[in-house]
């Protein structure tokens, strides 16, 4: 037990780095997914055909790819030398705003064509009649899907690991190899990425609940 | 002065032209009503009035300002056009007050203090100053209805557009909204009103226009286009709205 005791803390900086990432990552991917959807709905075939390239490169391509891409075949270009935890931020952003960005543009489409055109004929912009209508609906609507996402995102950063970032899993593995208590140790790593992702469900619960009132 | 002239308007959408050739003139203060069968193209008429529908050719003036013309800013324009849509199309996600105020507060800066105060006014005008506070999925219909005729004319605007405001509404609730729009015209707000009430065309009217296939058939003032219609397609939908 005292082992384990000892491997917590441990444990516990790992987790502070995974949601370091996570969260850095989660807000840059949102603000990816929101572009990417308005490009979606431009009127310009250019913008849509842009927003639909990256939408399908991401959706096709497994996520541990896409992260070798990133840190090996970028780095090896020598025009940026990214640093493994800037690129699995980078990584995990753009991976999670083309997932966004779909959720985004299916929120925005939900919205009806009357609130648009409502706010249209006030005299409100295009870009107004975004920020002050349909989007504060929509986002509304979107909350559980986003909510989902961000939860495989959060997974996803596990992968990290993998080109050296010490997050979570990366403390477990070297915890269990110093400890030889393989399976206490990924128990716990477990139970602690379960419960985060429990939190992180009870405050979506909580937000739209809140919002739901109105 | 004419508030509205509208010069061979033409309207297609996609291959199918709804307007053929509509010439109109509403002077100010004039309350117009337009009437017709579903599908003459009341509604995108009046949605080319503040081109909310892309214009195909022809030209409209409100207010001496071609919306044809693309160097003008139809934003500005459309501030002064008023418009209440058959189902409301209120903001659900603000309340009442909010969706009186955010108008003049986001376009025209107005202190948020002078937004609330021309705000409460107009929600005496339209009786409903204690659901200020409400969300709009908290009243009736003919109380969102009221609440949107209150919102366009937070924007103090020129000229108000209606497009069957009352058609979506439990019969019992047509009275409250006709008569704030009676009180309206009696304020001298220039009004153009397509609708399905012919009692109020012919009460608050000062003309009527009558619509089919795209064209305008006719118009009159109220009493002559109704008990003496000069066209049979004008004498058919008559027969059967009155
Ligand atoms: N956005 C649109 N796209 C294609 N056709 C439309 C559109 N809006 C209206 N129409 C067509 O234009 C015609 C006139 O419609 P509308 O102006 O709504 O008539 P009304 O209001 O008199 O019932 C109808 O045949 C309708 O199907
Ligand atoms: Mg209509």
């Amino acid at each position: 037990m005292d082992i384990i005791s000892a491997a917590i803390p441990m444990l516990l900086k790992g987790l502070q780095v995974t949601l370091y990432i996570f969260v850095i990552a989660i807000i840059l991917g949102f603000i990816i997914g929101l572009v990417i959807a308005l490009l979606k709905l431009a009127p310009s075939k250019i913008l849509n055909w842009i927003a639909k390239v990256y939408v399908d490169a991401i959706r096709g391509t497994p996520f541990i790819v896409q992260l070798f891409f990133i840190y090996f075949g970028v780095n090896s270009l020598h025009l940026v030398s990214l640093n493994s935890t800037t690129a699995g931020i980078v990584t995990v952003a753009i991976n999670a705003g083309a997932y966004f960005a779909e959720i985004i543009r299916a929120g925005i489409q939900s919205i009806d064509k009357g609130q648009t055109e409502a706010a249209r004929s006030i005299g409100f912009t295009g870009a107004q009649t975004m920020r002050y209508v349909v989007l504060p609906q929509a986002f509304r609507r979107m909350l559980p899907t986003i909510t989902n996402q961000s939860i495989i995102s959060l997974k996803d950063t596990s992968l990290l690991s993998v080109i050296g970032i010490a997050d979570l899993t990366q403390q477990g593995q070297i915890q269990a190899s110093a400890t030889f208590e393989a399976f206490k140790i990924w128990l716990a790593v477990g139970v602690i990425y379960f419960i985060i992702i429990y939190l992180l469900t009870i405050l979506a619960n909580f937000i739209e609940r809140r919002i739901q009132l109105r | 002065m004419s508030m509205i002239t509208v010069k061979n308007l033409r309207k297609s959408f996609g291959k199918v032209e709804v307007l053929k050739d509509i010439n109109a003139i509403v002077q100010e203060k004039e309350v117009v009503c337009v009437i017709g069968p579903s599908g003459s193209g009341k509604s995108t008429f009046l949605r080319c009035l503040n081109r909310l529908e892309e214009i195909s050719g022809g030209e409209v003036v409100i207010n001496g300002q071609d919306i044809t013309d693309n160097k003008i800013n139809i934003n500005k324009v459309r501030q002064e056009v008023g418009m209440v849509f058959q189902h409301f199309n209120l903001f659900p996600h603000k309340t009442v007050l909010e969706n009186l105020t955010m108008g003049p507060i986001k376009i025209r800066a107005t202190e948020k203090s002078a937004a609330e105060k021309l705000a409460y006014e107009l929600l005496d005008k339209v009786g409903l100053r204690e659901k200020a506070k409400s969300y709009p999925g908290e009243l009736s219909g003919g109380q969102k209805q009221r609440v949107a005729i209150a919102r366009a004319l937070a924007m103090n605007p020129k000229i108000m557009l209606f497009d069957e405001p009352t058609s979506a509404l439990d019969p019992e609730m047509v009275g409250d909204v006709l008569e704030v729009m009676k009180q309206l015209a009696k304020e001298g707000m220039t009004m153009v009103v397509v609708t399905h009430e012919m009692g109020f065309a012919r009460e608050v009217g000062d003309r009527v226009i009558f619509m089919d296939g795209g064209y305008i058939v006719e118009e009159n003032e109220p009493n002559e286009l109704f008990s003496n219609p000069q066209h049979n397609r004008t004498k058919a939908f008559l027969s059967k709205v009155l």
